[in-house]
Formats: structure tokens, sequence, C-alpha cells
């Protein structure tokens, strides 16, 4: 186990963009970034969903020509009749497909393979036991747990593949509000869409003007970027067997090619933040959750 | 405190173990084993019920502890464990078939579809809502599910989904999920100067207040914060649920029973509000009118003010 090489996996996109930036964004990946397997679909809000939809079908044909492993993820937070709807469609599917919900499971063939998402409460060897024997074959950790607690489950759950999240502004929270529509004096249901206003999150300052937060919709993120910057073998030690970088408006071609030179041993982790830095992400790398403690923590310079 | 809310009226009352197992890990809180005995006891000789909350996620490596909890539990003759974590639930529901499960809040399972997976599962009887649907919302989620129902009406507001929110994680290193506390106490601090009181979260103002103003517990989502040019409450105001106007609206639609919020308050509070309730589902099976109960509890709210939060559609 611990000498193959560890995937590089590009999670769902989690903010909206026009659908034209969408196919542009899949078309790039599928001829340049150096990515095994993509998650599509819309995750955060289904008012989203049906204007992508053609666009990621394109994507996905596109990704897959290009030999890209592609993985449809479920909503986060399926609400509305819309949305759960989707979510049973999905979960209808035999092939392998991304919870970020427990309610897929209710409709799920069992046994029919798939991701549990890192959006999915799975803090414990005891919880990944019960998804595993529902046909969950890989884990995104939740992006909290720090990595000897990732290192107990592969210890626990040696065939469940693990991922973990290695690039981008930290999922946090997510809720029944619309923050964005709040800021904006409106609420969900008149929201005009206004989360297209900012294509990596609104930023959120505290009171001393410290960048803290990013608001996506019914989502909260860090404003800090995420960065796994462990060494490859404390990371194969641990039972990761691949790495998911989420998606910026920032050059995410570059930023796979950086974290495969980095897993791959060709680079090391300060040349992987600079190479990261260079594409000029929306915060500052932070690294604090993996070492066990806090998120926010700065990421080596 | 169980005595008062049972002296008060409240038909079940919930407690947790005095460890990281349930989701107010806070000191002087909670019972340890002989406790929970007893208290149970009390409680069943007052025709009350007890439920157990061991409704944290259990650490890797180290889920004995929450198993030992579950196994107290049973032992005292609880009414109910609460829980949340995938592993809890599958060790009660196999090492305690008997055992009567509820699905915790923390489990924010917002839906029928996600409400039937439990059921079928792990045999969970009752769930307790997460606070994001609307009254409407509830009414036809009770339609299509034939487990009980119940729902938060006073106390404190969650407004992120339960059991998904990592905020506190990410300032302090410490959250509801990992570590059963939100916004934990010795990561506050406040600043005072003659003009504010800057209250700050692991280092981060969250919160600055005038002379006059009065400061609720610092949470990251009840902050000021500076986002599109302005400086506001930008996930909610210092506020707290007070449902007590819907609570017709909520057993027409077939709630089962509601929940208030009392393991970090006082007697006196856990009393006054445990009356109130009763008083006003009593009048409510009477047939009587309940407007005279809805701003009896007004002054106990978190710097004064009261949010139907979101059984309200508009709060969206």
């Amino acid at each position: 186990m611990s000498d193959m090489p560890i995937e590089l996996s590009l999670g769902p996109l989690l903010f909206n963009w026009p659908a034209a930036q969408v196919e542009a964004f899949y078309a790039r990946i599928a001829e340049a970034a150096p990515v095994d397997r993509v998650y599509l679909g819309e995750v955060v809000c289904g008012k989203r969903a049906p204007l992508l939809a053609d666009a990621l079908a394109r994507s996905a044909e596109r990704l897959g020509a290009a030999g890209k492993t592609v993985v449809w993820s479920s909503m986060s937070l399926p609400t509305n009749p819309r949305e759960r709807r989707a979510g049973r469609t999905l979960a209808a599917l035999d092939d392998l497909v991304e919870i970020n919900d427990i309610s897929a499971l209710a409709d799920r063939t069992p046994g029919a393979p798939f991701v549990a998402g890192p959006l999915l409460n799975v803090y414990n060897e005891g919880a990944a036991r019960e998804l595993m024997a529902r046909g969950c074959v890989r884990l995104c950790a939740n992006v909290e747990l720090p990595l000897t607690s990732i290192a107990s489950l592969a210890r626990d759950c040696p065939t469940l593949e693990l991922e973990v999240f290695a690039f981008g502004r930290l999922p946090l929270a997510l809720s029944g509000r619309c923050y964005h529509a709040r800021a904006h004096g409106r609420h969900r249901d008149t929201c005009q869409y206004v989360c297209d206003q900012d294509p990596d999150g609104m930023a959120v300052r505290t009171l001393d003007g410290q960048e803290f937060l990013a608001v996506n919709g019914v989502q909260t993120l860090s404003h800090g970027v995420q960065i796994v910057d462990l060494p490859p073998a404390v990371l194969r030690e641990a039972g990761v067997r691949a790495l998911r970088l989420s998606p910026h408006t920032c050059d995410m071609a570059a930023i796979a090619f950086a974290f495969r030179r980095f897993v791959d041993g060709e680079i090391e982790a300060a040349e992987l933040r600079a190479a990261v830095r260079e594409t000029g992400p929306p915060g500052a790398l932070v690294s604090g959750y993996l070492r066990g403690g806090a998120g926010l923590r700065a990421a080596d310079q | 405190m169980l005595r008062a809310a049972v002296e008060a009226g409240a038909d079940s009352v919930y407690c947790g173990l005095r460890d990281e197992t349930n989701a107010r890990n806070f000191p002087g809180l909670n019972f340890d084993r002989a406790e929970l005995i007893e208290a149970t006891r009390w409680a069943h000789g007052r025709g009350a019920k007890v439920l157990v909350a061991i409704n944290t996620f259990a650490r890797a490596g180290q889920t004995d502890l929450w198993k030992r909890s579950v196994d107290t539990a049973v032992a005292a003759a609880a009414d109910a464990i609460i829980a949340a974590d995938l592993g809890v639930l599958a060790y009660a529901h196999e090492a305690h078939p008997r055992a009567r499960l509820h699905l915790s809040v923390q489990a924010a399972a917002n839906s029928s579809d996600a409400i039937r997976f439990y059921a079928e599962a792990y045999g969970v009887k009752r769930v307790v809502l997460p606070r994001v649907l609307s009254a409407p919302e509830i009414a036809a989620l009770i339609k299509e599910t034939p487990v009980e129902i119940e729902a938060f009406v006073f106390g404190g507001l969650c407004v992120m989904a339960e059991g998904r929110c990592a905020l506190s994680s990410y300032a302090t290193g410490r959250s509801p999920n990992l570590s059963g506390v939100c916004s934990p106490p010795e990561a506050v601090t406040f600043d005072r100067s003659p003009e504010a009181l800057t209250t700050r979260l692991g280092g981060l103002a969250i919160d600055r207040l005038g002379p006059g103003d009065s400061a609720g517990y610092p949470t990251l989502c009840k902050g000021r914060f500076d986002a599109f040019g302005q400086t506001d409450y930008l996930f909610e105001e210092p506020v707290s649920l007070n449902a007590m106007g819907l609570l017709a609206a909520l057993r027409t639609a077939g709630v089962r029973a509601v929940k208030v919020e009392g393991r970090q308050r006082g007697k006196a509070y856990v009393a006054r509000v445990a009356a109130a309730f009763r008083a006003a589902i009593d009048a409510l099976d009477r047939g009587d009118d309940t407007t005279r109960f809805e701003r009896q509890l007004t002054d106990l709210a978190e710097g004064g003010r009261e949010t139907a939060g979101a059984y309200r559609k508009t709060w969206r």
C-alpha cells in the first residue's frame, strides 16, 4: 500500500459560475490537469443546478474521453422537493457516485459503490464500517479530522480508500439560510443568484479587519485556503490514497501539476507552497486541521 | 435541574454523562453513572422520562468511551438514547436491540429520506429536526414519515445545520462534532476599553458593544463581521429561538414533542420555561387561545431578542 502513488482528485465546483465558464474550466482540466478523478455536480444550492445541467453533461463526456474518472456528487443539504428528487435520481444510479447527505442512502441499491463526501459526518471507524457495509469504497475525510484520526480509520478499514481535502477554501458549514442573499438585503427565495458575484466566495473579515471566512450562498467556507503539504511518505503511512483539490478561479491545472510533482517526490513542501501561491489563490494558505489544531493556522512560508 | 424541569411540567428531560460523549461538554453539567441511575429512578417515580444524549461523534480509535456510555444509559433504565454518530447508533442497535433510539439534531436529518434511512438501518423511533425547516415544510415532512418528530421551540438557535458546522474548530481547534463544545469557554476573551467591549474567540474580534448593549455568549454565527462593504450580523443577530407562537401550527403539523434548551441554564430559567410551555400546551389541549403565553418568556431571550427562526419561511 505504501508504494502506491497518491492519486489526485478534483472536487465538485462549489461556486456559482456561469455555464460557459464551467464548461471552459472543465475543458482545460480535461486537456491539461494531471488529475485522476473529477467530481461533478451542484452540491451547494439546488437553485443553481438547472442552469448547469447541459454544461456539466458535456464536461463529463470530455473528461471521460480524456481518461479521467467522472463521479457525480450529490447535494449536501437537499431540502426542497426539487433538490430531493435530484438526490433520488443520483442515488438510483448504479455507477460510482459521491454522497454528501445521508438521505441519498435511503434510495441507494444496497452494495452499489459510492464515495462518502467530506460533508458527511464520519469521524470514526464504526461510522466508516456502517457506510462500507452499504457500498462505500472511498471516504473523503471530513475537513476537521486530524491526520491521527485518518490513520486510525485507515488501520481499522484497510480496504477503504481515503481521500483528504488538500487544496481550497475549507467547506465549514451549511445552513437553511442564504447569507449571500441576506447580505444583499434579500432572502433565499428571492435571491436573484447574487452568489454569482463572488466566484471564490464573498470575503468575510473580523472587526479587526482580519480575513476569516467566505460566504457561498447557504455554505460558509474558510477565507484561508487549505494546503496539505505533509511529506508524501507521512500521508501514505497514514493511509491517504488521494488528495482532493477544490476548484477555484486560480489556475487549477497549474495547482494539480504542482501537487503531482509534490506527491511524486519531485519537489519539496516549500516549492509546492510557492507554486500554489504563484497561481494567486483567494486567501492565505492554512494547514491547521490535519495537525490537530485550529483550521486557520497558517501554513509555513 | 432535572427535578426543576419535571416539577414544572416537563414530560421528558434530556441529560448527558459527564464527558465528551454529549454535545454539552461544559464544566459543572451532566451526570456520572450513579447520579444518572438515581435521577432516572426519581423521574420515573414522577411519571417523567429521562433521555440520555450520547450525541457527539466518537473519536477514531477511542469509540469505547461512547459504547460504555450507551451501556450506562441502558443500565440506568433511561427511556431513550439520543445519538447522531452512525457508529454509536449501530452499536446501540446491535448491543441493546430493545433500547429506544432517538436521532439527535446533530445528525441534521432534514428530509423524510434521511429519516427513513435511520429508521430502517437502526430502528430510530424519533427524530429531532435540525432548525433549517419552515413550519409548512415540517408539516409536509411528517406526512411522509411514520417516525415521531420532535422540534426545538425555545433557547439557543443554531443558524447552521446542526452537526454540519466546523466554524468553531476553524477558529479554536474545538467544535461540537470534534469535542462536544461550540465556541469553547477557554477561547473566549474580552477586551475592555472606555468606549467599547470587544468579544473575541480564539483571538478573533467577533463583536464590539457599546456601554448600554447587552452581550450574549460569544458564538461565531452570532458575531458581527465585515462583508460586502457592511459591518453587520452576517449570519444571525444575537437572538434566541422562541416558537411559542407556532405551537398550535406545530401540533397541527403532527409534531410529537417540543424541545426546550435548558442544560446550560439555571434552575429558575428551566422551571419558568417548562411551566410556560406546559401551560400553553395544556391550553391548546383544551382548545383555548395561547396568545397570552407568547410574550411571557421574552425577558429570558439572549440580549432580550427573539426569533421564530427557520419556522417562518422569510428567515431564509
